[in-house]
This record gives C-alpha cells, structure tokens and sequence, in this order.
C-alpha cells in the first residue's frame, strides 16, 4: 500500500520535473542563478538588464556543446 | 508585444503541441475504437478548462512584477529547452521529430493491447491513450496561453488563439486522418523556442528588477537577436561535425 502510494508520488514528481526542467537541469539551474544576479544588481547603481541575454548565449551554447561532446 | 505578436506566439506554440496530442488521438481511434478514442479528448479538454478556469483567476490575483519573475523564468527555462531540440534537430545531431513514425509506434502498440469495457466506455485503452495525449500536451498549453494572455493584459485574445490552433490542426487530422507528416514541426518549435526565450528574457529581468533601454521596444531587438543566435549555433554544429542523421531544411 505505502510502495504503491510513493511510486506514485514519484511518478507525479517525475512527471513535474520533466514538465518543468526538461532534459538539461543545467539549464534550469541557470536561469535561476541569472535572474537571482539580475535581483542583486539592479540594487546597485550598474544596469542589470544585460545579464539575461549574456546568460541565454552562455546557457544555450554550453548545453549545445554538452550534447555534441557526447555524440 | 501588441495583440499581433501574442496572437502569433501563442497560436504556433499551441499548434505544435496540437499536431503531437492529434497523432496520438489518431493512433487510438484508427487501430481501436473511434468512440472512446473522442470520449477520452473530450475528458481531457474538460479537465484542462477545469485547470484554465482554476488557475486563470488566481493568476490575475498575483502582483505583475511577481507573476513576471516566476513565469519569466519558466518561459525561459521552456524556450531555451524548445530552442536546444530545434537546433539539435536542424544540425543533425538528433533525429527529426517524425510524426509518421510516432504514429506507426502508438498504432502498433494499440492494437497489441487487450480489449477492456470499463464504465460506459467500449475500448478503456483507447481511451486512456487519448486522454493522457492530449491532458499531458495541452497543460503546456494552457500554461503558455494564460501566462502570455495574463501577462499582456489579454487572455481572451490569448485564448482565441489557442483554441484556433487546436481547431485548425483538428480539422486537418480529422481530413486526412492519417499523421500530419508534412507539418513543418521542427521549423514551428525553433519559432516558439525563439519567442518564449525573448518574452522569458524579457519579463524575467523586468521581474527581478532590470530596466530595459526602450522599455517593451526592447522586444524588437531581443526577438532577432534570439533567432540570428539560434540559427548561428545551428550553422556551427552543423559544420563543426559530422552529423548523426542528414538534416533536411534549416529548421524544417
């Protein structure tokens, strides 16, 4: 009863993981770190703004190469 | 973004995910049975209208700046994720989405599966297989609809757009009743990626504090400028290796 209960949790839980994050977590990882730098230093008197497309050129890029490293 | 640009963003996004949901629905009405096949699409829409209904207000209750963090920062986990695959897929280094197959795959597992009457449902697998196809590709759709629409201030047109896709790509399936191969599918998902990474971008940093130079004209340089990026990546794996499969169009 309990092991059916939590493998279906799990699958609930894989199911928003893969529905949220998707195949590369690094990614997802990411983003949050950028919009998390963009916070902190649109408190400071430097413009923040730039830090989200340097951030999708890095992600992009470096996910990109991950894949054709492996194949 | 003026009521163009949503229209379009949103109605491709929901396209793409139709001709996938359509596919399915397909495999399980043309290897079992038509009836519960429609029974099962029919579920599914209503409880993706129970969740649009549900969640609809409560998004319109969150504060703009808020709202903007949060769904930028999904939209642009999702378009980098929609983005990668394309470009993957236009540079050879993954295999193209290919409906046909799919279909033949679903078909061929639908008629190896038993026979099961359950309720007032003839054939319970038929069902089942349509209801979890299009429940699991219309909740992306719906999340995209409503972020998109609550974000603009415009979810009726948002939502006019998403059921317009779902109708068109609907009534193509049901004319041909055969996978809609010829579907320029990759093309329409670098398309999406493109915008859901700008607008991700966009409302993203403006949610967590940054100005844009040109406040929303900054969407007329970051949307180029995704799409310059993504088909340059595309031109460089392209030419950095040897690909896995040959690629047919740039992005097709």
């Amino acid at each position: 009863m309990i092991s059916a209960v939590a493998a279906k949790l799990r699958a609930f839980l894989a199911f928003w993981y893969d529905f949220v994050v998707g195949d590369d977590w690094r990614v997802a990882v990411g983003v949050v770190v950028a919009l998390a730098a963009i916070y902190g230093v649109s408190h400071t008197s430097v413009a923040a703004w730039w830090i989200a497309p340097v951030a999708v050129v890095v992600l992009l890029s470096w996910s990109l190469l991950r894949v054709v490293r492996r194949t | 973004m003026n009521g163009g640009a949503l229209f379009v963003a949103v109605f491709l996004a929901c396209a793409v995910e139709a001709v996938e949901a359509t596919t399915i629905v397909l495999a399980a009405g043309t290897a079992r049975d038509w009836r519960s096949a429609l029974i099962g699409t029919a579920m599914a829409l209503v409880v993706l209208a129970a969740v649009i209904v549900a969640l609809g207000p409560a998004l319109s209750a969150i504060p703009l700046r808020s709202l903007r963090l949060v769904v930028g920062g999904l939209l642009l986990v999702f378009g980098l994720q929609w983005l990668r695959k394309a470009i993957l897929r236009a540079s050879g280094h993954k295999a193209l989405h290919d409906e046909e197959a799919i279909f033949e795959r679903e078909l061929a597992a639908a008629r190896a599966a038993a026979s099961d009457r359950r309720f007032s449902v003839p054939d319970w697998y038929a069902f089942t297989l349509s209801f979890k196809g299009v429940l699991l590709e219309g909740l992306e759709v719906a999340f995209i609809a409503l972020t998109f629409g609550t974000n603009q201030h415009d979810v009726p047109l948002a939502a006019v757009a998403a059921v317009a896709a779902v109708v068109v790509v609907a009534a193509a399936g049901v004319a041909v009743r055969a996978p809609l191969a010829r579907v320029p599918e990759n093309t329409m998902k670098f398309v999406v990626g493109v915008m859901l990474t700008s607008f991700g971008m966009f409302w993203g940093a403006e949610g967590a504090g940054a100005r844009w130079p040109g406040s929303d004209a900054a969407l007329l340089v970051l949307v180029p400028a995704v799409a310059v990026l993504g088909l340059g990546l595309t031109q460089l794996l392209r030419s950095a290796q040897q690909p896995v499969e040959a690629p047919s169009a740039v992005v097709s």
